[in-house]
């Protein structure tokens, strides 16, 4: 299939070609459309699914649609209710859109590596990355977007000097203020990077295994390659479910006064 | 492998599927969650009452049923002594009556040989006399005898 196309590069073109998004601009400005892409349609997915099930939603019996969403809803809200002790409209939802939004991210690494960028070479796109978790932009939109709601609440729960007192007398005292701060911002500025890097590296290993299985002959890449997208199966949900409960852990305990 | 402006993008999309879920998505789900719950709930607490109530309502039909017992065993009881009060009292009537008749009898007969004696006297006499006068007209003096016979039928009566 690719690689014949890409023969003269070899394995690594292969590979290379793999992972390049399409991505329009220069520098700083550059977009990259496969990632912008399939996330709005697998967040507009997201959307039509729950919307359909909130709009039918009755306390009667309910139908496999909203049986569905509600399963979801109250695993989130479990999940929300055993970290998070405060009261906030945000977080639930929050919580449910970070969760099935990876997920379905996570879920384009199931496709076979060739088929959605053979479509596409079709159609006259030349590269084409399907998995938005794989791109470092997508990952770290979340994670920063999460990272500024933590601020955002510890500074409306605490207040800005409680927020600064936190960050400058904790844990060791005021004496050693320098320090404290030093510390403090490591932690605060760890929470994103980890979150988006933690997503981001599993799931770019992830798909770099699937290609490399892909680059094998084809006797034995099924023997491969199931296996191996059983085993992404716990990955990819892992993977959402942990950003999920990181998230709301960052953020209860940006309610938290201590 | 750069971070770029498609973060913004993706930042933006986040936000709005954020806002989206928040707005129109959790809370009707939630809400019917929640409806559901409480229905369940009330459906249970509705059945265990009807529960209670029944086994309430049993055991007041088991005392009703053991009150209407005895007091059919009572009525049972009393009837039993009426009737036999009434057979007692029957059979002094009864009893009574019969003196009533016997001693009547009694009176009836003794009146009875009263009147009979009293025509036997009144017969024998007047027989006596009869018989006297026939042979005292053939002999005695009428009067003399006359007293001695009046004396006789005195005796008699």
């Amino acid at each position: 299939m690719a690689t014949e196309a890409h023969a003269a590069e070899g394995a690594t073109g292969y590979i290379v070609h793999h992972l390049t998004p399409l991505s329009v601009g220069e520098g700083f400005w550059t977009l990259h459309l496969d990632t912008l892409f399939f996330s709005a349609v697998l967040g507009g997915l997201f959307i039509w699914f729950f919307k359909m099930a909130a709009e039918r939603a009755t306390s009667d019996v309910p139908g496999l649609v909203q049986n569905f969403a509600e399963m979801m809803i109250e695993f989130v809200d479990s999940q929300v209710k055993d970290s998070f002790h405060g009261k906030s409209e945000l977080i639930a939802p929050l919580a449910l859109t970070i969760f099935c939004w990876v997920f379905l991210f996570n879920f384009m690494d199931l496709f076979p590596v060739d088929l959605l960028p053979m479509i596409g070479s079709m159609m006259g796109i030349e590269y084409l990355r399907v998995v938005p978790s794989t791109d470092l932009n997508a990952t770290f939109a979340m994670s920063i977007s999460v990272f500024f709601l933590i601020i955002f609440y510890s500074i409306k729960v605490k207040g800005p000097w409680g927020f600064a007192k936190e960050l400058m007398f904790q844990p060791f005292g005021p004496w050693l203020l320098p320090f404290n701060l030093l510390l403090k911002l490591v932690e605060e500025l760890a929470k994103p990077i980890s979150l988006a890097l933690r997503l981001f590296g599993n799931l770019y290993a992830g798909e770099l295994i699937f290609i490399l299985i892909a680059l094998l002959p084809w006797a034995i890449q099924p023997a491969l390659s199931f296996p191996w997208a059983i085993f992404h199966i716990l990955i990819i949900t892992l993977q959402a479910f942990i950003f999920m409960v990181l998230t709301i852990v960052y953020l209860s305990m940006a309610h938290e006064d201590h | 492998m750069s971070i770029n402006a498609t973060l913004i993008g993706q930042m933006i999309t986040f936000a709005l599927l954020v806002w989206f879920t928040m707005k129109f998505v959790w809370p009707p789900l939630y809400q019917s969650l929640e409806e559901r719950k409480k229905r369940i709930a009330d459906g249970l607490a509705a059945a265990e009452k009807g529960q209670e109530e029944m086994e309430l309502a049993e055991k007041r039909a088991i005392n009703v049923l053991k009150e209407a017992k005895e007091q059919s065993a009572d009525i049972v009881n009393l009837a039993q002594k009426r009737a036999n009060e009434i057979v007692e009292e029957s059979k002094d009537a009864a009893k009574k009556e019969g003196e009533r008749l016997l001693v009547a009898a009694q009176a009836q007969i003794d009146q009875e040989l009263q009147q009979v004696k009293e025509s036997l006297r009144k017969e024998v006499s007047s027989l006596a006399l009869n018989a006297a006068e026939q042979i005292l007209s053939a002999e005695i003096d009428q009067a003399k005898h006359q007293e001695i016979l009046n004396k006789v039928s005195n005796q008699i009566g």
